[in-house]
């Protein structure tokens, strides 16, 4: 006899069912009805994926399912993409979904140091019998009132445990639009007159290009490439051309773009709309961050009406979409990725995004900001623009300043400035009891500098030499309460929640950065090592600058390691 | 890419190197033999650049550069072994080290091998915690286990599921040191809609992605270089031998497949080892009767049989058959060959019927697949075979594929089609079944089962209407357009819609996409040819192609997806009744005294009349006109339509002589069986759907007393008188070319050295050609023809007590009677039960839930199976596999033939469909038990 043994597993479900996980009828429908009659294509996915995150509060997998049927997508395309963004919330089938209402709390640095990681503590222990999760979640913009949260889609400054009672019990959880300039308004102030200018004829393409140029207005999205020689680019190739607009604005520290779009939308979207007629760009896709609630009410309903009473003939299409929760889709690469319904993930460069860009077309991308101040450069002139600076440096940044300061928030002042003197001339001065120790003056990734160098320009270049950038001008001011090893444990965190994954410098280089640093004595030579790899070898400066912070720290703050104490002594 | 090569220098560590534009530096790198470690890159995949194993430093660059991804540019100065790249690439294989485990310390993890050669022995890091190394091994799948501790993210294997096979199963799902390699929406693998082509496994370059079988990871001692032997694709493989064992099967880079595999080719091998083997001859037991209505268990085979020698074997096979022949004349044998042999084994086994039974009573399964697409193709272009190969479709504006289901029948031809569609080829899928291609296809026609000619008539009509024809090709190079244009503009859109259930604006869409391409293809299969009007449907499709000129260059042509590994080249090598070697008619005058010139025999020996089809010699058995058959691996008791009136016939056969590896249902009624060689077993030429002649060799010796087929087909041939003397397969194959015009250009020699040569192959120096009709056709004007076709409704349509339609076909891990696939392992366990594929609300409607029994009746018989929900069917018709002895669906399937190819209606008959019934019974193979060996 030939010993024989049964081997074939899940006979059952063989034999009732083709592979996979199976299609449920009236879960399709519900999907079907949920997607209304928008487009089907593939780069839609995201905004699919948010119509039913939205309805149910997370997405069951059977729905995921049934969305990759009707899309005509494999199951593993919109799962990866899916499990991708964090604010997805994916639910599988035998697990239980979350209920209630979901509270998100920033702990990113200046909430941190304005008391996050108690309160967070405090919050989850008096909602631990409620219908409400606490979530801790990396920078929400807006750190000039930090702590910062969100209840659902409600953006709540300055959190208190009351605060977040209130608005619970009052069930406040749709966004809250500020007092802005609408449509209306800003064509009775003479709005869109520029845009018109180009559109009638009164104004050429190259004076405008000349106009940037002479100006030298930079992408001040952090990159800092000069605006005007990106446009002669995009135009010099072939069209169609795209244009997308970053409002991904995740760096923590910075909250600029969204300050400027709750007050004075369309002086943005003529910005952009004459960028685009300059450029010849026949589709604008704007890539606003999921957890801008606000702006994103003001955005949908002014460009309805900008639809609805164009300001000129044949204005491109325009297109909002949203994010889901992801720093690195501030990376321009990766944000083509994800308009493109894709996951956030950098592309390798070359080919650069203005010659293979969204849609492999050439595009134009460029940050809220340097799009912002297009109007006001037209309005006053190139010559305007660069009688502002200091220390040599020319221009106007728009300074993102949280932390210990008296007067957090956007400050508009001359490039080249000192922290010192934003500090003091802008910002109101140190809180009381409060003496600078330490300033971070680009987010999270610009690295941490002492107060023995508060005297240096704050511009693009000037930081390089002492191994920090400026990048998106969001200072963050440490007083000597706080501490320079602290903050880049809060910033290495935040890198390695927010690495896309894809390298190995940045995916494995930040968890272990984050390992390495918990410990009271730091291995320095490894770490050296370490971030010398990330440096040079991740892909985008999402792993790049991840160090920054570490050598700083290994740099300007050694009394602040124990091992450096001990050598001391 | 399109620029041509130049030459460009760069400096490499120091050195000048010339390289050509587009290379990357890592394969400059390698080519001078500068070794950088890499992970990610694997040759013939898109560079990811993700590891960053492979950075090197670029003079004038802020950062270093991945050498995989980066191409050379004139001047470039490069260093791989710059302390700052080497530092980055050493510490990126310490951290993947860090967060693996490693799995197989062998040569095949190249994490290990890499860092051994970095000579990283103390790892610096803490084994860093990562969501992955938490994932349980998932020993889900049979063919498969998956180790993601082992997983360095470096999607080698999302790449080769995705970009290279397009089964779009793996991918890379959640972010960051959370990211994590996922089957579909994170199920486990064997519960995901994995097709197990197991490209992932030969793309996981750390043992994360293994094959579940412990023998596959040992060291081979011996690695033979040879082809499948399932469909027709024809991909070359190589067997990797331990101990006369096959351990592993692995993709081997051949012109159809570049190293592609699918779930049978690359985990359908050890049948070959199956404890079933037949090892030694059976003759008949005297009181063992023969009954049509059998039940048939391999366990139970001595019940029926004794053993023999050889010797008493052969003499009682050859004796027997010679002394029919001599008592009721030449005309009372018949034989059929296999298209699982090869071109010698098929050539001899027709020489063999022909000169030693006498007559042209020879026939194979070629007429139950392809015998209508072929009577067209000779009729219209002169030509049975394909036009352009399958990958041709990388070429193609336009591809269709109608009747066909191919990634599940060609699964590796069906990965061609998918990247030319990922390259923006659009496709047009045509079938009542919803193909998984359908979700690529830029439009689905899921037309009504058996109007195939109602829809092809309307596109047809739809082209000429909006004068979308190409006169230049239609007047140099056809004739009969006008009768055929006649004809086809009465079939218009609107009236055909109602008919063949296409919206008329979609049948003009599609006539207008194909018409107006630069370049389109049709590739059709058993869905089109198996039909009383199968032969009809393929002329449509052939003057499809002739009014648009889409034919006859490349990227523009007509492809019948051939199905048996060798069906093209058994029906080249004569194994047809009409036609001796290379498609020469009996009935031509002239044709017959060639042969017996080659054959060297007495003028006048050879018949003049054609013989019997597969369909009609069964009836000419019932009718007593047939009393001895020879049949060499095939299975009519199994494959025939009406199958329950084949076994009926067989059971009539005064003498059957059956030559197999396994005691198949048509072996039960054989009086001696003669115990053969299993496929690697021997060596012999094959002929793929490309008509490219290839190289099976053999990688194991047969078990026991098993003899390879060549040498049993030539003992036979002595018994029957005939002085044959081949001393090896080489001096057959020499034969052949000397009386097959096609293949003259095609030398052993060629075969051994080339590996794969393409018929018409002239001379020995001619390349042979890929595409074919480039400047006439092979037709007596060298022009090719159009023939209109009418409306035929099927042989039988459903009524009121047969409601629906039966449609029969196969499933991608069963081959046809399933004698080879339900004794291997992975493949059984993968389909271990019969199913009858069924829309769900067609179940609704009758009550049953999806898994349950169900019945299925015809006028000619019935067998119980599970009903599996299936989307794919559509509303009315039920899709079932033949390969099932349990529940043998044959039994219900109607013998009615098509006039002109004599193919049965396989894809066609009326069924009716009742809830429950007696669960079907499994003997000794098949059901998902495996041998304990």
């Amino acid at each position: 006899m030939i010993p024989i043994i049964p081997i074939a597993k899940n006979r059952q479900l063989k034999r009732q069912q083709t592979k996979g996980r199976q299609l449920d009828l009236s879960t399709l429908n519900q999907v079907q009805e949920l997607l209304g009659d928008a487009s089907r294509q593939k780069d839609l996915l995201l905004e699919h994926l948010h119509k039913i995150n939205d309805h149910f509060g997370h997405l069951p997998v059977a729905h995921l399912v049934a969305l990759a049927h009707e899309m005509r997508l494999a199951q593993t395309e919109v799962f990866e993409v899916a499990s991708f963004y964090h604010h997805f919330d994916i639910v599988m089938e035998n697990a239980k979904a979350r209920s209630g209402l979901r509270l998100r709390v920033c702990d990113s640095l200046s909430c941190e140091m304005a008391g996050a990681v108690p309160l967070i503590a405090q919050l989850k222990s008096h909602f631990s019998d409620c219908d409400i999760s606490v979530e801790q979640v990396p920078c929400l913009g807006r750190c000039e009132q930090a702590p910062a949260a969100s209840l659902e889609q409600h953006e709540i400054g300055n959190v208190t445990l009351s605060k977040i009672m209130h608005a619970v019990s009052a069930k406040t959880i749709s966004a809250a639009v500020p007092d802005y300039l609408n449509y209306a308004a800003y064509q009775t102030q003479g709005g869109y007159r520029y845009l018109q200018d180009c559109h009638n004829g009164t104004r050429d393409r190259e004076s405008l290009f000349q106009l940037m140029e002479d100006a030298g207005l930079r992408g001040l999205g952090g990159a800092g490439f000069p605006a005007g020689r990106k446009w002669r680019l995009v135009a010099a190739e072939a069209a169609p051309r795209l244009m997308a607009v970053n409002i991904d604005e995740g760096e923590p520290g910075t909250f600029k773009d969204r300050r400027y779009l709750e007050r004075d939308p369309h002086r943005f979207l003529e910005g952009m709309l004459i960028a685009a007629w300059v450029v010849g760009i026949s589709d604008i896709y704007v890539y606003l961050r999921d957890e801008y609630h606000g702006c994103r009410s003001i955005l949908e309903t002014e460009l309805a009406k900008l639809r609805l009473a164009p300001p000129v003939d044949n204005l491109p299409q325009i297109h909002l979409r949203r994010g889901a929760g992801a720093y690195i889709c501030g990376e321009e690469s990766a944000m083509i990725e994800s308009i493109e319904g894709k996951r956030g993930l950098p592309r390798l460069r070359p080919p650069y995004v203005a010659q293979v860009g969204l849609f492999n077309r050439p595009t134009l991308e460029h940050n809220f900001e340097t799009l912002y101040w297009v109007p006001s450069l037209i309005e006053h002139g190139a010559e305007w623009f660069k009688s502002h600076g200091r220390q040599g440096r020319t221009g106007l940044r728009s300074f993102s300043v949280s932390g210990r300061v008296k007067r957090a928030g956007v400050h508009l002042a001359p490039a080249g400035i000192s922290v010192a003197e934003l500090i003091e001339e802008y910002a109101g001065g140190m809180l009381d009891g409060h003496q600078l120790y330490a300033y971070l003056p680009g987010g999270a990734s610009g690295g941490i500098l002492p107060a023995s160098l508060a005297h240096l320009p704050l511009d693009f270049d000037t930081l390089q030499a002492h191994g920090c950038f400026i990048g998106s001008a969001a200072i963050i001011v440490l007083s000597q309460h706080d501490s320079a090893i602290m903050a880049a444990r809060n910033t290495m965190n935040f890198f390695k929640h927010e690495s896309c994954g894809q390298c190995t410098p940045c995916r494995a280089g930040t968890a272990q950065a984050v390992r390495l640093i918990q410990h009271e004595e730091w291995d320095i030579p490894l770490l050296e090592d370490l971030s010398a790899v990330m440096r040079d070898a991740s892909i985008c400066g999402l792993g790049q600058a991840a160090p920054n912070p570490i050598a700083c720290v290994i740099q300007y703050f050694p009394h602040e390691l124990k091992s450096q104490q001990g050598d001391k002594q | 890419m399109n620029s041509p090569l130049t030459n460009i220098t760069i400096q490499l560590n120091g050195n000048n190197v010339t390289c050509q534009t587009g290379e990357s530096l890592l394969q400059v790198a390698k080519r001078v033999g500068i070794a950088i470690p890499h992970l990610c890159y694997k040759e013939g995949m898109e560079a990811a650049g993700n590891c960053r194993a492979c950075v090197v430093e670029i003079k004038g660059e802020r950062s270093l550069a991945p050498s995989c991804c980066r191409t050379v540019s004139p001047g470039m100065e490069v260093k791989s072994d710059s302390p700052r790249a080497q530092r980055s690439q050493k510490l990126v294989l310490e951290l993947l080290q860090a967060t693996t485990q490693d799995k197989i310390a062998n040569e095949k993890n190249e994490l290990s091998y890499w860092t051994k050669v970095a000579g990283i022995t103390n790892n610096r890091f803490a084994p860093a915690e990562q969501t992955q190394q938490a994932s349980p091994k998932d020993s889900s799948h049979p063919a498969i286990s998956v180790n993601l501790d082992a997983c360095i993210l470096c999607t080698r294997c999302v790449r080769a599921c995705r970009d290279t096979q397009v089964n779009d199963v793996i991918g890379l799902a959640f972010r960051g040191s959370e990211a994590k390699i996922v089957f579909d929406m994170d199920a486990v693998m064997g519960e995901s809609t994995c097709v197990a082509c197991g490209e992932c496994v030969q793309a996981c370059p750390t043992g994360a992605l293994l094959p579940a079988s412990p023998k596959a990871v040992q060291i081979p001692d011996a690695v033979v270089p040879s082809v499948c032997p399932y469909c027709g694709v024809g991909c070359q493989l190589n067997y990797q031998i331990k101990d006369n064992t096959i351990i592993s099967v692995e993709g081997r880079d051949g012109p159809a497949n570049h190293g592609r595999l699918c779930v049978k080719g690359r985990y359908g091998f050890d049948y070959a080892h199956h404890p079933q083997r037949l090892t030694t001859p059976l003759i008949r037991r005297s009181n063992a009767p023969k009954h049509a209505d059998m039940q048939m268990d391999p366990a139970n085979m001595m019940d029926i049989f004794r053993e023999a020698s050889w010797e008493e074997a052969l003499a009682f096979a050859s004796g027997t058959l010679k002394q029919l022949r001599d008592t009721h004349g030449k005309k009372t044998l018949a034989g059929f060959g296999s298209a699982k042999g090869s071109n010698e084994e098929a050539y001899l086994f027709q020489k063999l019927v022909r000169t030693g039974f006498g007559s042209n009573n020879v026939d194979h399964c070629t007429r139950l697949c392809h015998a209508s697409s072929v009577a067209a193709l000779l009729e219209g272009i002169g030509s049975g075979a394909v036009s352009n190969p399958v990958m041709d479709v990388e070429h193609a504006e336009v591809i269709i594929v109608i009747g066909a289901n191919p990634t599940v029948n060609h699964p590796v031809g069906a990965t061609w089609i998918k990247n030319a569609v990922k390259n923006g080829a659009k496709l047009i899928v045509c079938d009542p079944r919803r193909s998984d291609m359908a979700r690529l296809a830029h439009r689905f026609l899921q037309f009504n089962a058996d109007t195939d000619v109602a829809m092809l008539n309307a596109m047809m009509c739809t082209i000429i209407e909006e004068d979308l024809i190409d006169r230049d090709f239609i007047s140099k190079r056809t004739t009969g357009f006008e009768a055929l244009k006649q004809t086809v503009l009465s079939y218009t859109p609107e009236l055909m819609a109602p008919i063949c259930g296409i919206p008329a604006e979609t049948l003009r869409e599609v006539a207008r996409l194909y018409a107006k391409s630069k370049g389109a293809m049709i590739l059709w299969g058993m869905g089109v040819s198996q039909h009383i009007h199968g032969t009809d449907n393929v002329r449509c499709l052939i003057a499809l192609a002739l009014m648009t000129g889409q034919i006859g260059k490349p990227g523009a042509g007509l492809h019948p997806l051939r199905g048996q590994n060798n069906v093209q080249g058994a029906s080249d090598a004569g194994l047809i009744p009409m036609m001796f070697p290379d498609y020469q008619r009996v009935t031509t005058p002239g044709i017959t005294d060639k042969f017996e010139k080659a054959w060297q025999l007495a003028p006048g020996t050879l018949d003049t009349q054609p013989g019997l089809t597969v369909v009609e010699v069964m009836h000419a058995i019932q009718h007593g006109d047939i009393r001895g058959m020879y049949i060499m691996g095939e299975n009519p008791a199994m494959s025939d339509p009406d199958v329950n009136h084949a076994r009926d016939a067989l059971s009539k056969l005064e003498h059957l002589v059956v030559q197999d590896i396994f005691f198949t249902e048509t072996a039960y009624y054989a009086d001696v069986i003669l115990p053969a060689s299993a496929f690697p077993e021997k060596t012999g030429s094959f002929t793929n759907t490309d008509r490219t002649v290839q190289l099976g060799r053999q990688a194991i010796n047969p078990p026991g007393d098993a003899k390879q087929d060549l040498w049993i087909i030539q003992q036979l041939a002595r018994g029957l008188d005939l002085p044959w003397d081949y001393q090896h397969v080489s001096e057959v194959f020499e034969e052949m070319r000397q009386t097959m015009p096609s293949i003259t250009g095609i030398s052993w020699q060629r075969l051994e050295t080339e590996g794969a040569v393409t018929y018409p192959c002239l001379h020995e120096e001619d390349m042979g050609e890929a595409v074919v009709f480039t400047q006439q056709f092979p037709t007596s004007d060298g022009k090719a023809k159009f023939v209109p076709a009418d409306l035929i409704p099927a042989a039988e349509k459903p009524d009121a007590d047969y409601p629906m339609v039966l449609i029969t076909g196969r499933q991608l891990e069963h081959w046809h009677t399933g004698s080879m696939t339900r004794r291997a392992t992975v493949l059984d366990a993968l389909e271990p039960d019969p199913v009858a594929m069924i829309h769900p609300d067609d179940l609704a409607r009758l009550g049953v839930r999806a898994g349950e029994l169900v019945t299925l009746q015809s006028r000619r018989g019935e067998v119980c199976l599970y009903a599996r929900a299936d989307r794919a069917s559509p509303r009315g018709a039920v899709f079932v596999p033949f390969c099932f002895y349990e529940a043998a669906i044959n039994r219900l399937t109607n013998a009615a033939l098509d006039p002109y190819g004599k193919i049965p209606e396989f894809k066609y008959c009326a069924i009716k469909l009742t809830a429950g019934g007696t669960a079907p019974v499994q003997t000794s193979f098949g059901g998902g038990q495996a041998i304990l060996s």
